[in-house]
């Protein structure tokens, strides 16, 4: 297959510039897969991270506990150690996935901690005095969630969302170790092809740049949408 | 008169620290109310207890007739009815001045938009702040910001309006636009119970001032007497000092 695409010309041409430039379309249907596990991990993430959330600002002391419990597991192990248990470990106790599922369900997992403390320090940030003005407006507790409080802190956990993100598509990568064909498992496999892995680490590494600057670009546009206008803090 | 405000003998504090020590007041309709008093006496405790955004420790608070310090009482309604007035404003940073000033009809008491909008309108030219109604809160000066945070209380007819310092976080200048606008409040014939150390205003629009230190009422009398002939010498330090800054401390000798 690979050597369908690429050809005996492309492998035996010496000029790197040419030899990566030619390798980018064969890498690129890996960055599929890479931005699929990513951006999956990430909502699926960020669904979790709202239920962690919100038990840990309204839920009663065990579900705090279990909250906060989740958070400090999953931000104190390693996602590699994370991902190999769960692809490695759960088959021996009956539960099985395929890699690409594996990562998937691992990033989610590992992602979620990352995300709740994300959201949690966002509504943290927001003054007391918003609250008691709301309070004494005659508002419920919902209704100050969802009209002062959480629109402004989803405001404040744009950046680092976005942020979050772009650690998902590099830690991505890791779900090469474990076989799914992404980005870097294609790279893998050029240089067990062609021995030239110097090229094509760097052609690697500057797909991942790409995606990884666009979606800091894509921030700085959204940031600027929901900037909270007479706020000029909001423009750093 | 019917009572619109009835404080008997409520204790307030935060943790282990006492900060209302046995406070009792009357507010009947369409009476004025001025607090004064140094930092730290518990004003600003005062206001925030009687609406509950500070949990009273014993006592009873009556508004309208109703106890809402008993457990059946659904204090959100109690707040619906009682207008509050922060020194720092608290406006919603993210919201117009137009939709800060609707949020409260179309969310609490549920108004349709249209209604909300006209209401919203009515009371932002009261204000005079209508022609800033697409603007946003960081946009505006101080002033501008307290006049809209008063909007803000006002378009949910309140019977009573609590005002907490309203105008110490705004240069001279500013203040006495938020004053003006008050006066013209106060013209309207809402009972109000106003924390503040502005003189001139007190004197105009209180129908009676209570002067507080440490917690509790220390003096209380219409502005005439207290402001002229205070009788507790504690009263009068304190005038004395806000005089001076006025450069009119003879008036107090």
């Amino acid at each position: 297959m690979v050597r369908d695409k690429l050809g005996k010309v492309l492998i035996m041409n010496r000029d790197p510039l040419f030899f990566i430039i030619n390798l980018i379309p064969y890498l690129a249907e890996g960055l599929l897969v890479t931005l699929q596990v990513s951006v999956l991990s990430f909502c699926f993430g960020l669904g979790l991270a709202a239920l962690l959330t919100l038990m840990r600002v309204f839920g009663s002391a065990p579900l705090r506990w279990i909250s906060r419990t989740y958070v400090e597991a999953f931000r104190g192990t390693p996602t590699l150690v994370q991902l190999l248990l769960i692809y490695f470990g759960l088959p021996s106790v009956g539960v099985k996935f395929d890699p690409l599922t594996a990562a998937i369900i691992a990033l989610s997992l590992n992602s979620a901690a990352y995300q709740a403390e994300i959201l949690r320090s966002a509504i943290k940030a927001i003054p007391e005095t918003q609250y008691l003005s709301a309070e004494s407006l005659g508002m419920s507790t919902f209704q100050i969630y969802r009209h002062v409080i959480l629109p402004q802190a989803l405001r404040t956990a744009i950046p680092a969302l976005v942020n979050e993100i772009v650690t998902l598509v590099k830690e991505s990568s890791l779900a090469s170790v474990i076989g799914v064909v992404e980005l870097t498992r294609r790279g893998e496999y050029m240089v067990a092809y062609t021995f030239r892995a110097l090229e094509v680490y760097i052609a690697v590494a500057l797909v991942y740049l790409v995606v990884c600057l666009a979606m800091s670009q894509l921030s700085k546009v959204i940031e600027a949408k929901f900037r909270i206008p007479g706020y000029e803090r909001g423009r750093i | 008169m019917k009572d619109v405000l009835l404080v008997k003998d409520l204790y307030v504090g935060y943790g282990d620290q006492e900060v209302i020590r046995g406070i009792s007041l009357r507010i009947t309709e369409g009476e004025r109310v001025v607090i004064m008093g140094p930092s730290g006496s518990g004003k600003s405790t005062l206001l925030k207890s009687i609406v509950r955004l500070v949990e009273p420790w014993k006592g009873e608070v009556y508004i309208n007739g109703v106890n809402v310090l008993s457990d059946e009482v659904d204090i959100r309604k109690i707040r619906q009815m009682v207008g509050f007035v922060f020194q720092s404003y608290n406006l919603f940073p993210h919201m117009t001045v137009l939709r800060n000033v609707m949020l409260p009809l179309e969310v609490v008491k549920g108004l349709p938009k249209d209604e909300a909008l006209k209401k919203a309108i009515g009371v932002l030219r009261l204000v005079g702040m209508e022609e800033y109604k697409d603007r946003y809160p960081l946009q505006l000066s101080g002033g501008q910001q307290q006049r809209v945070a008063i909007a803000r209380a006002l378009v949910m007819d309140p019977i009573l309006l609590l005002l907490d310092e309203p105008t110490s976080a705004l240069d001279p200048e500013l203040r006495e636009e938020v004053l003006d606008v008050l006066r013209n409040i106060a013209g309207r014939g809402i009972s109000m119970l106003i924390v503040t150390h502005e003189l001139d205003f007190a004197e105009d629009v209180a129908d009676r001032i209570v002067f507080m230190d440490n917690g509790f009422v220390i003096e209380e009398g219409p502005p005439q007497e207290l402001l002229y002939k205070p009788k507790i010498d504690r009263t009068r330090r304190f005038l004395r000092t806000i005089a001076r800054r006025l450069y009119a401390v003879n008036r107090y000798r």
